[in-house]
Formats: structure tokens, C-alpha cells, sequence
């Protein structure tokens, strides 16, 4: 099951060429993704040759191949890790049956709904980043954006097979729509709303493949866990690749901080305006933007106490993030788990049925994972001798979903009146002067080994090879 | 206790905003205003508060507002249209109480048709949003239903699915009946939870328009205007203000001027009064505009409208309602005439029809009603509607020892043979006398004078009219023994019995209401312990039992 067969026009893992129905559906929607990514895709890349890494196998040792290929001509293929045999659904109501290879026809519309909702993020943030090639700070970073774009398209593939090979008429459709919607189209968008805001420059850029490409981590693991085995499998082998996404924007964010703290030592200077006037992003900034990005991320986990969220665990549809490693019932039967709720204005901890609370729990996760990347920007502050430290807001500050939309509270979760908020919000969230700065400083940089001046070069480059390799070949 | 009066400044659910010939009914529930404690009212769900608010709003936007010809009923709240009636809410929810829930959203979105119908205010849903369950029922009561194409927002009926009960307030009939919707189609949509979206929806007939959300403004207000074309209410009329209804309780007794009700615990028995005018009849309409709620036939329709409502939620144990009247006949005949000869002013036909609603609520109680016409009553033309609308009806023939008022009479009028029809489409003579031509004619050659007890028995009009030795005897065994009775048998005796004659679209709501969906709400599936509803949200999956009954 794991050899991948490139002689076929659909590189796959899942001996499609046994399932005529099946290839035949998959070869008939391929083109309409390749004019989709023509169209929707990177502006201007059609021709570029780009050193980009490709997925030839699901093992762990030696699962990409690396080498020029132009986009279009990428091998996007289906994947799926290697069958567990014998493998048991290990949670919820169902658990200790057999995973289920099909769809049980009484969860069929809520695995669909998962599955479109996972899938419609794919797309929808290659076309949010469709423009940023005119801008990158170098070939590496340019790379490194094509890279992540062509994963992406490969994940929405992911999703359009399950759809294709499991749900028949209904799939299908879902499949077509998700080439037809639109990021930030207004007749047409994409499903969820941080998948239609713009990323208008390479800051943003980094932001969302840290903390956006962090929620997808957490989805994956959490629907990695399911008790529909074809969808585990997927979601496992889509982590691997997900993992560089989220390097991209730890890196870039690091390199960024790193080049101001640079700039801070050599004129000695804390002063943001002065800090900018030598073309780097103040730290203050780049925390407003930090506070900006993970609060429209941790909306994307859901309603802190949800229905839906219960409905899909005890169906064993979605599990807990590392669910295995877990030492409970994995039923949650009679159990509870903190949540936030307003009382008289103030944010009080109450005890929820923990099954409630699942959303709660995976966003909890996720700001454990985003702590330590905060640790690590901090240690290269600190090794500047710069009195400065990043802060994770707190997870009630600028929501738009769940309890805490109704309430207004400072990056410290100190409630605040609205005439408070709007006196302080330019010292919270990126304001439209902060984004304007951040977009003069984005030229376009592409002469090898060169780096704009508001970034630090990385440390390595691509696969062992040097930072002033060609990776981007314009033709 | 459980008030039914309300007014725009008081909602916290819906906004009423005027524009000319066009009205919008916007839903944003305020998720913290539910009418009990308990649950919160999330995706514009809904409980009874919310429906009492839009029944208020239906009411004034006949009364206050002769000029608004179209009314949009939309949703104030992005992403999400209405998720139907509050699931936490009806789970702890006693069965007495889902069930004059459900009937009195019945009501409302009966009330909506009607006025489409009969006082050409026409109803234009805008679903901007998912509607699901009850947000959707809300929807199929409009005349028209435009859905935006946003590739999320469909119209679903998930009850089945995903709660074990039925769309409690006519989404299954209307379907099949008022939309023509293919059974096989109802059927799909009835069994997904996600419900029917886009083009899908327009080709089922699930929903008359589709538009993209950049023209959806457009789309509604071109809509509106075309609604408002077909309407016949005058354009340069002045509303009258339905101001607020007063109302006294005092201990077991309840007093609306117009209409007094005195409850006897110990029988279970509410005695509702009648009282006629005491101002004789204006003589134009003019007079009746000027009057305003305080025009008799008016006043004594919303408190009877109110104390039915009221009976019914707050004193569910009560199970004989007596209805009585106290009132010089003449008077009343003339207020009758006055009626129904200027039946084409605009605030006539309101009050006509606001008395066909009430009247209908009166055949849709689950309460034994008995009427006792005595000496000095009044139960003539529209109000001898009480006497046909109970189970059974008194009369006493002469006059009782020591009383020297004339003997009862009641008199029948035009208003008893057409304008105010019950939910099957015939009037409670023609119920009455199923099939029987020669029985209302005779019944219609007797009208417009005093008819005494002999001839109302001999009519029919009446069920029994026992002289002065025997009345007192008869009147208290009929009651107590009715009293004595299961309220469950009596419910679906009365149920039955009543709606005699051809099925309509309304009968068929409230009859399945009371004999499917009743019963689904009781059963394990849905309301035990492990059934779906008590279930909901809680992450766990009901354990249905298998068999099918």
C-alpha cells in the first residue's frame, strides 16, 4: 500500500488504478484543479522553476524527493499513511469497534461537513497568498511561500478524495465547490472567516503559517484520531507536511525580530519611530501584530462549549489532541473541564462537561504550543540584551466567537469598557499607519543569497544546501 | 405566571421598522432573555418570549400600521437565520407547556397567513441565514421565500434526525400542502440534518428565490415591492394604537372591564363573563377609528384573546371553562349590523377577522367549554359564535323563581353564516349542521330576531334548554361530571369532535400536533432519559428502542 505510483496521472498510495469509478472522477476533476490553480494560484509563477520538495512516499525516512519543478507541472497526489491492522476506534461511544473503512451512514453528513470545512482551508489560503511573490524578501522565503502553496493544493486533494471515494454525489459536488468558492469573495467565500481576510504582506505572511497553519496542526491531530480510518490516515500524513508550514513561520518571525534587535544593539535605541526609521518593524508592532493574528486564530477553534463538538467525539468522528496518550475513559464520561465565563462583566472559571468543552480543550492545547514559540522569539530578544518580552495575549482578548465576543478585554484579559477600548485599541491591534509602514517595507528581493533589510538571513538553507542557492529560477 | 402583553419598547428579540408600504420584522434573540432559567438562546433560537414578541408585532403591524403592505421577516444576526425553537429549552420543558408552545406558534404563523390572506398584508421571508427546524416552519408561513446563495445558508428540517420528534408547528404540512413540495422530496430533507441549500432548494420548491449575497438586498426590496403591488390596504389611512390591555388579578378572579373570569379552584371550573356594551353603537366608521381599542367588540376581542392565552399557560388545571354574557341584546345587534356594514373599512375587517383568530383559538383549547344562556345574557350575531364554539350549551327556557328579567333569548345575525369560519373553512352552523342545507336554512330564516329557548332547541342551536325546576340540577351535574373526566380523554375527545367536516392545511397542524407529534414528544426516544432530546448537546447518542408502534 505505501509505494507510490508515478507512472499513473494521479500519483496515489491507494491503488486507484483498481477503482475505475473512483480514477475516473478524480481524473475528471484534475484539470479543473490545475485551471483553478492557474488562475487562483501564485500570481506570475506559472513558468518559474522553483526547488521545491515533493512527497513520494509515506515513510518516515525518506518520504520527499527534492528538486526544479514548475508549479503547475507538481506531482499532487493522494497519500494516505499505511492501514493499522486490526485498528480499533479508541474513543467515545463507539470505542473498541472496528475503525470504520466506510462511512456509517448515520454520521455521513457530519464527516462530510469536517471534511469540506478542513478541506475549504486549503485553497483558500493559496489564494489569500497569491500576491506575495511581488514582494519576498529573497528566493529562500520565496521558495519557501511556493512550497507551502503547492502542500496546501496537495492537502485539498487529500480532502477531495475522501469526498470522491466515500461520498458519493453529494462528495463530488462539495469537490466542485471547493474550486468555485472564493477567498474573500463576497457572493462566494470561503467557509471560515480567517480564511478570508487578506495577507497583505510578508509579516502577515509568517503570522498565519505560525499560528493559522497551527490551528491546522491541532484540526489534523485531532481528526487523526478518528474512528473513520481513511480519514486518520490522511490527516497523518498531511502533519508531516505541515510541519515545514509552521517552521516558515517561526523562522520568519524569528528572522524578523532577530534583524530589528540587530538594528536596536547598533543604534542603540528602544525607540519605536526611531527603530523604524532605520527600515526594520518595531517589537511593538510585531506584537500587535502576534496579539492580531492569534485571536483571529483561536476563534477558528469554535464555541468554547459546543454541541457539535461533543456530538463529534462521542460519535468518535474527532478526538482530543494525542488521544492515545490520554489516561482517561476516553468516553469522558461525568467529566468536567474549566471554561471561562462572564459574570457581571468579569471572567470567572467555571467546570463544564468536559465533552462540551472539547474546543476549549484543543484551543488550550494550541496556546501551550504557541507559549513555547513565544519562549523562543523571547531567547533571541534576550540575546540582544533588549529589555522586551513577547507575550501571548490572553484568550479572551479581541474574540468574535464564543463566550468572550461580548466582552472587551486588553491583551492581559483585563476587562475594559468600550470607551476604553477604542481609546487603547492602537495599542493592541495592528492599525491601518502600523500596516502601511509594514507594506513600504516590502520589495521585492530575488538575486541569490540577498535578504531585504528588515529580515535576517536564515541560519541553513533548503535540504543542506547553501542560503544563496538558486531555489527560484525565473524563466 | 406567563403575561402575554407586550409592546415594541419592551422587545428584546425582534426590531418592527416602518418604511412606507414595506415593514421589517428583523430576529437578533437576545441569548440571555429566555423566558425561563436555564438555557440560553443561541443561534437565534427561539422560546415562547420570542413568539409572543412576534405575535404582538403581527397584531400591531394590522392595527397601527393600515399602510405597510409587505412585511420582511428577516434576521438581525449575521451567519445564522434562526436555528428553530431552543433545544435545552424543550427538553426541560414540562409536556403542558411544549405543547400550548408549540399550538400558540401555531397560532402566530396561522395569524401570518391570515393576513396575508384576508387584510393584504403579504409575508416576505428573508433567509440570510441557515434556517433550521422551527426557523425554517417560520419561514414556510411567508408567501414568499428568498434564500441567499452563500454556499453555507440552507433551509433544514434536522428534527428527526437529530432530535427523535417532528417540525412541531406545520413545517411538514406546509411543505406537502401549501408548497406543493414532492413527498419524496420532504422526505429527503426531513432525514438530513444539514438540510437543502442553493439551486437544490429553488428546484424542490423549498424556497421560491435564490441570491447571491451582494444582490440580496436588492432581490428582497424588489420582492417587497412586488408583494405590496398585489395588496389591497389603503395607502393613506391612520392606524389606530393598540394601547396597553388592563387587566386586573385579583385572587381567583380576573377582570378586563369587558370580560370577567372568576376560577373555582375546588370544581376546576374558570366562569367567563361576557359583558355587552354599555355605550350604544357609534354610527359610522369615523366614530369606530376614533374610538380606537376602546370600541367594545374591539376591547372585548383582545381580552378575550389575552384570557384565553393567559387560561390556558397559567391555569393548566382549570379544565371547564363556562361561558356566560351579561348585556342588552339590542345593543349588541346593533354593533353587529354596524360590523358588518362597513365591512370594507380597513379597521372593520380587522376586528372581524381578529374575532374569526380568537374565535379559533377558543376551537383549538384544550379546555371543556360549556355556554349557559340565562336571562339578561347577550349572545346574539358574533357573539353567538361562543355558544356554537362550546362542547355543549345550556339555554333556560323561562326565568328563574324571584328573577324578574325577561327570559334568555339569542339571536342570529350575517356574522353566522360567513365571516367568521373555523380552521376547517366552514362556519360553526355549517360544522354544526354537517351536510345538513335544510337545517341552515332554517337556522338563516330565523336571523336578525330574539329567538327564545324553544326555538333556539328546536333550531339546534342550543344542546339542551331545561326549564327553571330542573336548571340549577342539570347545569352543576353536567359540569362536575365533565370536571370528574381525564383531561388526556377529554383533550382528544373535544379534539375530535370538534372539527368536524373537510381537512384544511390549518386542521391538519393542530390535529397532528395533538395525535403525532403529542405522542413523539412523550415516547422514550424522545423525551426518556436516554432519549434524543434529553440528550442533545450533551455528546451523547440516544438509545432508541427498535420497535415501531
Amino acid at each position: 500500500m505505501t509505494a507510490i505510483s508515478y507512472a499513473e496521472r494521479i500519483p496515489n498510495n491507494v491503488n486507484l488504478s483498481e477503482d475505475r469509478r473512483l480514477q475516473r472522477a478524480l481524473e475528471h476533476w484534475q484539470p479543473r484543479f490545475i485551471d483553478w490553480w492557474k488562475e487562483m494560484g501564485p500570481v506570475e509563477s506559472l513558468a518559474h522553476d522553483v526547488y521545491l520538495r515533493t512527497a513520494v512516499s509515506v515513510e518516515p525516512g525518506g518520504w520527499a524527493h527534492f528538486d526544479y519543478v514548475r508549479m503547475p507541472e507538481y506531482r499532487w497526489g493522494i497519500f494516505l499513511e499505511p492501514a493499522e491492522p486490526g485498528r480499533l476506534i479508541h474513543f467515545g461511544a463507539n470505542k473498541g469497534q472496528p475503525a470504520w473503512q466506510e462511512v456509517p451512514g448515520e454520521y455521513r453528513g457530519t464527516l462530510r461537513r469536517i471534511i469540506v470545512t478542513q478541506g475549504d482551508t486549503e485553497p483558500a489560503s493559496v489564494e489569500q497568498q497569491r500576491h506575495l511573490g511581488r514582494t519576498c524578501p529573497s528566493l529562500y522565503d520565496l521558495r519557501n511561500l511556493f512550497q507551502v502553496n503547492v502542500e496546501e493544493g496537495r492537502h485539498l486533494w487529500a480532502m477531495v478524495y475522501l469526498l470522491h471515494a466515500h461520498f458519493g454525489r453529494d462528495g463530488r459536488e462539495e469537490a466542485e465547490a471547493l474550486l468555485v468558492r472564493r477567498s474573500g469573495d463576497r457572493d462566494n467565500p470561503r467557509i471560515l472567516g480567517a480564511f478570508n481576510e487578506a495577507t497583505p504582506d510578508w509579516l502577515s505572511f509568517y503570522m498565519f503559517t505560525f499560528f493559522t497553519d497551527r490551528d491546522g496542526k491541532f484540526q489534523l491531530c485531532a481528526l487523526s484520531e478518528s474512528g473513520f480510518d481513511p480519514l486518520a490516515r490522511t490527516c497523518r500524513f498531511m502533519l508531516t507536511e505541515e510541519a515545514h508550514h509552521m517552521f516558515v513561520g517561526e523562522n520568519g518571525i524569528r528572522r524578523t525580530i532577530q534583524r530589528t534587535c540587530e538594528v536596536m544593539r547598533e543604534h542603540r535605541t528602544d525607540d519605536p519611530e526611531e527603530v523604524r526609521r532605520h527600515g526594520v518593524i518595531d517589537l511593538p508592532t510585531i506584537q500587535r501584530y502576534l496579539n492580531f493574528h492569534f485571536s483571529v486564530t483561536v476563534d477558528l477553534f469554535g464555541a468554547d462549549v459546543s454541541s457539535n463538538a461533543a456530538t463529534f467525539y462521542t460519535a468518535g468522528l474527532k478526538g482530543r489532541y494525542q488521544e492515545g496518550r490520554i489516561g482517561d475513559d476516553h468516553a469522558l464520561l461525568g467529566a468536567e473541564y474549566p471554561v471561562l465565563e462572564l459574570v457581571d462583566g468579569k471572567l470567572v472559571t467555571r467546570m463544564a462537561p468536559a465533552v462540551n468543552a472539547l474546543n476549549e480543550r484543543l484551543r488550550d492545547d494550541f496556546i501551550k504550543d504557541t507559549d513555547l514559540g513565544m519562549a523562543r522569539w523571547n531567547k533571541v530578544v534576550r540575546s540582544h540584551g533588549i529589555d522586551f518580552a513577547f507575550r501571548t495575549p490572553h484568550k479572551a482578548f479581541n474574540r468574535k466567537i464564543g463566550t468572550f465576543a461580548q466582552v472587551k478585554v486588553d491583551p492581559s484579559g483585563r476587562p475594559l469598557s468600550d470607551a476604553e477600548w477604542a481609546a487603547r485599541e492602537r495599542e493592541f491591534l495592528p492599525s491601518d499607519e502600523d500596516r502601511a509602514y509594514v507594506q513600504s517595507l516590502m520589495g521585492r528581493v530575488v538575486e541569490p543569497g540577498k535578504f531585504a533589510g528588515w529580515i535576517a538571513p536564515p541560519s541553513k538553507g533548503i535540504e543542506g544546501l547553501p542560503v544563496e542557492f538558486e531555489y527560484v529560477r525565473f524563466n | 405566571m406567563i403575561d402575554f402583553r407586550t409592546d415594541p419598547a419592551r422587545y428584546r428579540h425582534w426590531t418592527l421598522a416602518c418604511d412606507g408600504p414595506v415593514a421589517t420584522l428583523s430576529l437578533a434573540v437576545d441569548e440571555k432573555g429566555g423566558l425561563a432559567p436555564g438555557y440560553e438562546l443561541k443561534m437565534n433560537s427561539y422560546d415562547l418570549g420570542v413568539d409572543i414578541e412576534l405575535y404582538d408585532a403581527i397584531q400591531r403591524l394590522r392595527f397601527e400600521h393600515p399602510e405597510v403592505r409587505t412585511v420582511v421577516v428577516t434576521s438581525g444576526r449575521d451567519r445564522v437565520f434562526s436555528a428553530g425553537a431552543n433545544i435545552k429549552m424543550l427538553a426541560q420543558s414540562t409536556h403542558q407547556h411544549k405543547v400550548n408552545f408549540c399550538k400558540f406558534t401555531n397560532e402566530t404563523r396561522l395569524s401570518i397567513e391570515d393576513a396575508s390572506q384576508c387584510s393584504g398584508q403579504r409575508y416576505l421571508c428573508a433567509v440570510n441565514g441557515p434556517a433550521a427546524g422551527g426557523g425554517y416552519e417560520l419561514a414556510l408561513a411567508a408567501d414568499w421565500i428568498t434564500m441567499v446563495d452563500d454556499g453555507n445558508t440552507s433551509v433544514a428540517l434536522p428534527e428527526v434526525p437529530l432530535l427523535a420528534v417532528l417540525p412541531g408547528t406545520g413545517g411538514l404540512t406546509r411543505l406537502v400542502d401549501k408548497r406543493r413540495v414532492r413527498r419524496d422530496h420532504a422526505d429527503f430533507l426531513s432525514t438530513v440534518e444539514e438540510g437543502v441549500k442553493g439551486r437544490r432548494a429553488v428546484d424542490w420548491k423549498l424556497v421560491d428565490e435564490i441570491a447571491p449575497s451582494s444582490g440580496f438586498r436588492d432581490a428582497i426590496a424588489r420582492r417587497a415591492r412586488a408583494l405590496a403591488e398585489t395588496s389591497d390596504r389603503p395607502a393613506d389611512a391612520n392606524g389606530i394604537v393598540l394601547t396597553p390591555l388592563a387587566r386586573s388579578l385579583t385572587g381567583d378572579r380576573i377582570d378586563y372591564g369587558t370580560l370577567a373570569i372568576e376560577i373555582d379552584r375546588a370544581a376546576r371550573t374558570a366562569t367567563l363573563l361576557v359583558k355587552g356594551p354599555e355605550a350604544p353603537a357609534p354610527d359610522a366608521p369615523a366614530a369606530i377609528h376614533a374610538q380606537g381599542t376602546a370600541f367594545w367588540p374591539l376591547a372585548l376581542a383582545r381580552a378575550l384573546d389575552d384570557a384565553v392565552l393567559h387560561l390556558r399557560f397559567n391555569e393548566p388545571a382549570i379544565g371547564v371553562w363556562v361561558l356566560k354574557s351579561e348585556g342588552e341584546p339590542d345593543s349588541v345587534a346593533a354593533y353587529d349590523a354596524l360590523l358588518r356594514a362597513h365591512a370594507g373599512d380597513w379597521l372593520v375587517r380587522e376586528i372581524v377577522l381578529y374575532w374569526k383568530r380568537t374565535l379559533k383559538r377558543l376551537d383549538v383549547t384544550s379546555r371543556s367549554i360549556f355556554a349557559l344562556v340565562e336571562p339578561g345574557s347577550c349572545f346574539g350575531g358574533f357573539l353567538f359564535e361562543l355558544v356554537l364554539a362550546a362542547d355543549q350549551s345550556f339555554m333556560l327556557d323561562g326565568v328563574l323563581d324571584g328573577d324578574n328579567r325577561p327570559p334568555a333569548a339569542v339571536r342570529l345575525s350575517g356574522m353566522n353564516f360567513g365571516p367568521l369560519p373555523m380552521g376547517n373553512g366552514l362556519t360553526r352552523l355549517q360544522t354544526r349542521f354537517l351536510d345538513d342545507a335544510a337545517a341552515i336554512e332554517r337556522a338563516a330564516s330565523a336571523r336578525d330576531r330574539a329567538l327564545d329557548a324553544d326555538e333556539a332547541g328546536k333550531l339546534g342551536l342550543v344542546t339542551f334548554t331545561p326549564d327553571d325546576i330542573d336548571w340549577e340540577d342539570e347545569v352543576r351535574i353536567a359540569i362536575e361530571a365533565r370536571a370528574s373526566y381525564s383531561p388526556d380523554a377529554l383533550t382528544g375527545m373535544e379534539a375530535n369532535l370538534r372539527m368536524a367536516g373537510p381537512e384544511t392545511m390549518e386542521t391538519k397542524i393542530f390535529g397532528r400536533l395533538s395525535a403525532w407529534q403529542n405522542w413523539i414528544f412523550q415516547r422514550p426516544n424522545a423525551a426518556g432519559e436516554e432519549g434524543a432530546l434529553k440528550l442533545y448537546g450533551t455528546g451523547k447518542r440516544a438509545d432508541y428502542k427498535r420497535e415501531r408502534v
